[in-house]
């Protein structure tokens, strides 16, 4: 009990000011092998030491009594008010020093909330941990997956999506961006945001790799159907700054029935792609996507109504149900009141009459708010634009990337290229 | 209330009446006419090789047996009197028997035929070695002249082909030069190769010395064939129109005066627009030579142009029975058609804000669904701007809003330039990464 008893008078005594805290750092990086060895009488600790002023010393003790397995239930119920005391109430500065541990904890709250099957309560915490851990918004930490994985066991799409609203540009591990990524194209689609789904499984499918990953995979599984919801068309070649890896790959391992489906799709008939859904349903099923095949399903009579709008100003509900391939026009009217509802289409129904009539886009681009979005937009696209220089310039100014260029110096032209004498190799 | 009635009933009916006062022209006998197709008449506008190839395509397509043993008799007495066995042996196959005993196979003919042309290919070979022995350049071109029409007789077009070509070496002035042009044109036609076809013709008319006008016509007509055959009907339209009337019937072994005009006609009609269509047709005094011997096909153009579409598409409906008989056309006929009947309707719903569907379908002499079937896959392929009301039967023309898509176009390039850079960025940030790993790993 000895050491410990120091240890927690040190880090009572210790955490006042950036010096002293220093100090204890490097104290506690010393004793943690003691700690974890003493991890089973680790727990009056606890309450000795407060969550919000001796963060750090929290943090270690907390990491040293989670690094032993915690399998059972009763054990778990004890953790968890433990760690989501800690969380909410620990100092930002204090655990950014020992981020490997912060990390280390708040993915054990994950196990143990995983483990009572209550991933809910895991919700609000690993928010806040996420939020303190952050550097800045654009910063994407091994959390965010995590909590995105949290929220969908758990449900609660709309936090999710709060997350996801960041902008992220700064990445410490590429795998936390695969699965955040492809977390949040899945809490996108089941908030029916499918462009923004559709982006972030973009990101997933052309971001750099050196080897293959199923991540990728099945985030490409995804995006082919989610590219068919919105977009109805889907093209199997990726862009030129896919990672010839992906490119090369994703096309076998995807092929059955995905891009089969993506065929079948442009046929535009709806009857044949109903039968390959109900023919591959198990495939389907097996890999999560039969919801989402459905929906690919359904879009397409969406697509057929849409196009109609395109060409007749009236059309009776017969003559819809028709040429869409609709059993009746009931079907055809509902179809069509589903789509107003959801703003696709502009119409009427006129149920006197059996007709349906197509208006234009109200939209008429005047009103304040528009002329709000436009500016936001532009303000913000000017942001991006002004980010962009000051990376450029940053790159330019780097030494690895100037004694490449210093290398490979006789390729170019002396005066493009001008790199100063110390950096030819 | 009445005679407004009147009036307008006389109006509408003038929008889509069939002209009456056509009926008693049509009664002028003209060879490619709504009637049945004359074959002696249409036979005798051509000679050689290409009146028995186009008698024999007519019996192979037409499907009225004594058009069928009309055709194949006069091929059979056409072929008699050249020497081409292996087609000969072809006809008499195809007769079977079914003209009599005077259509049957002439075996003794055959042998006949057969010994003299060994003979004769003989006595030219020893010809041509004695004249390359000399070294005389005109007796060798003459020479190889001789072979490859002695070839293009036996229907050996292939190396009627390359004897033809062989003589270019020896060509001297420019009229040689037209000649060969004009024999390897002739033969590529029969052989059915207008890539070779166009290259002589751009040589024939590469020449220094002005040539006559009758090779100048026989040249437009052959480029404006070779266009037909690989389908660029506007190229073929513009050749066939510039070919001058002395054409007469000098080129017979290709093509007839009333083969000029119908190609011509037709293709204008499926490709110029209102302007060319009225400034190099029907204003083209040197064409309306070439129109009077077709009036069918000059009253259709008019039609068209005076928008009196039934009437023109009658027309049209009654010449394709005979023209699917033409040997160059028969493949083009459904394209040609149909580009026409979507351009007449494409025309005749410009000028209007609104159209009645009823009276649409009434000048085209179609029914309203078929109508709105054909309106709307033209509108969907944006040929036409415009909204059908189904409920009323009513065409809307529509403009596109060019401000409300401005709008939207701007919005949607920069949601995209938004997304594009933020990838890039967060792409960079990975490389990035990834090359600090591997550099501080190696270090």
């Amino acid at each position: 009990m000895d050491p410990l008893e120091a240890l927690v008078a040190q880090i009572q005594g210790l955490s006042s000011s950036s010096a002293d805290i220093a100090r204890l750092h490097t104290i506690l990086k010393q004793s943690d092998d003691s700690l974890r060895s003493n991890s089973s009488r680790l727990s009056p600790i606890f309450s000795l030491i407060d969550p919000s002023i001796h963060s750090l010393g929290f943090l270690y003790v907390l990491d040293a009594f989670t690094s032993t397995s915690v399998s059972n239930q009763q054990q778990a119920e004890e953790l968890v008010p433990i760690i989501t005391r800690f969380i909410s109430g620990c100092s930002v500065e204090q655990i950014r020093l020992a981020p490997e541990k912060f990390i280390y904890v708040c993915k054990r709250l994950k196990d143990q909330v995983m483990l009572l099957e209550a991933p809910i309560r895991g919700v609000a915490p690993m928010f806040t941990a996420l939020r303190k851990l952050q550097v800045s918004t654009e910063h994407l930490t091994p959390l965010h997956a995590d909590f995105l994985l949290l929220c969908l066991l758990a449900k609660s799409y709309k936090t999710g999506l709060s997350i996801l609203d960041d902008d992220v540009f700064e990445v410490d591990h590429p795998r936390d961006l695969y699965l955040y990524c492809y977390y949040g194209g899945m809490i996108c689609i089941g908030q029916k945001r499918f462009q923004k789904a559709l982006d972030l499984l973009h990101n997933v499918v052309t971001a750099p790799m050196t080897m293959m990953n199923a991540i990728v995979i099945e985030a490409y599984k995804k995006y082919v159907l989610v590219s068919l919801i919105r977009h109805g068309l889907f093209s199997t070649s990726l862009p030129k700054y896919c990672s010839p890896l992906a490119q090369r790959n994703l096309k076998p391992f995807c092929q059955n029935p995905y891009i089969e489906m993506a065929h079948t799709y442009s046929t535009g008939k709806v009857a044949d792609l109903e039968a390959f859904v109900n023919a591959n349903a198990d495939k389907f099923e097996s890999d999560n996507n039969l919801g989402l095949a459905k929906q690919v399903v359904s879009s397409m009579y969406k697509r057929n109504i849409q196009r109609l709008t395109q060409t007749y100003l009236t059309l009776s509900l017969e003559d819809i149900a028709n040429t869409v391939h609709l059993n009746s026009a009931k079907e055809a009217e509902m179809h069509v009141l589903q789509m107003i509802q959801d703003g696709e289409i502009y119409a009427t129904i006129n149920q006197k009459d059996g007709m349906v009539r197509f208006l234009e886009d109200p939209e008429q681009y005047k009103t304040c708010e528009m002329i709000e979005h436009i500016d936001s937009s532009i303000h913000r696209i000017m942001a991006l634009s002004k980010k962009l220089t000051a990376t450029d310039e940053q790159i330019a100014c780097d030494h690895l990337y100037l004694s490449k260029v210093g290398r490979e110096r006789q390729r170019y032209d002396f005066d493009d290229y001008d790199v100063p004498q110390k950096f030819n190799i | 209330m009445d005679g407004d009635d009147d009036i307008s009933g006389q109006m509408i009916d003038e929008i889509y009446a069939n002209g009456g006062e056509e009926t008693d022209q049509r009664s002028r006998r003209a060879i490619m006419s709504g009637d049945q197709l004359d074959i002696e008449a249409y036979a005798a506008l051509y000679s050689g090789r290409t009146k028995i190839m186009r008698l024999l395509f007519i019996a192979n397509s037409s499907k009225n047996p004594t058009v069928q043993l009309d055709a194949l008799r006069m091929a059979y007495d056409e072929i008699k009197k050249g020497e081409n066995t292996q087609l000969f042996r072809e006809v008499v196959q195809k007769i079977d028997g079914r003209l009599g005993p005077n259509y049957d196979m002439d075996l003794s003919w055959c042998e006949v035929v057969e010994r003299k042309a060994e003979q004769k290919k003989e006595r030219l070979e020893n010809e041509l070695n004695a004249y390359r022995t000399n070294l005389i350049k005109e007796s060798i071109r003459m020479g190889y002249n001789d072979f490859g029409d002695f070839y293009y007789s036996h229907g050996q077009l292939g190396d009627a082909f390359k004897s033809y070509v062989r003589t270019r070496d020896y060509c001297t002035t420019s009229k040689h030069i037209i000649h060969m042009c004009l024999s390897t044109i002739l033969v590529s036609i029969e052989m059915g190769q207008f890539s070779h076809v166009s290259s002589y013709v751009s040589k024939a008319e590469q020449g220094t010395d002005p040539l006559d006008p009758i090779t100048i016509s026989k040249l437009r007509c052959a480029a404006g064939l070779a266009n037909l055959e690989t389908k660029k009907y506007k190229l073929a339209a513009r050749k066939f129109l510039e070919t001058g009337p002395e054409l007469g019937s000098h080129y017979n072994e290709v093509i007839a005066a009333q083969d000029v005009a119908t190609y011509g006609g037709l293709c204008a009609l499926a490709t110029f627009d209102r302007a060319e269509l009225k400034s190099k047709v029907i204003d083209n005094s040197n064409f309306r030579n070439f129109l009077e011997l077709v009036p069918e096909v000059r009253e259709l153009i008019n039609d068209f142009y005076s928008s009196h579409y039934a009437s023109c598409l009658e027309y049209l409906g009654n010449l394709k029975a005979n023209l699917l008989l033409d040997i160059h056309l028969h493949d083009h006929v459904e394209t040609l058609y149909d580009q026409i009947r979507h351009k007449a309707l494409i025309q005749y719903t410009h000028p209007f804000v609104s159209v009645d569907l009823n009276m649409m379908a009434n000048a085209f002499k179609t029914t309203v669904v078929g109508l709105e079937k054909e309106l709307e896959a033209l509108i969907t392929d944006n040929q036409i701007q415009a909204r059908i009301d189904s409920h009323n039967k009513i065409l809307y023309a529509r403009h596109a809003d060019q401000r409300n898509a401005t709008f939207q176009r701007v919005l949607e390039t920069g949601r995209e330039f938004d997304r594009d850079v933020r990838s890039m960025l967060l792409r960079s940030n990975l490389i990035k990464h990834d090359y600090n790993i591997r550099a501080s790993r190696k270090l």
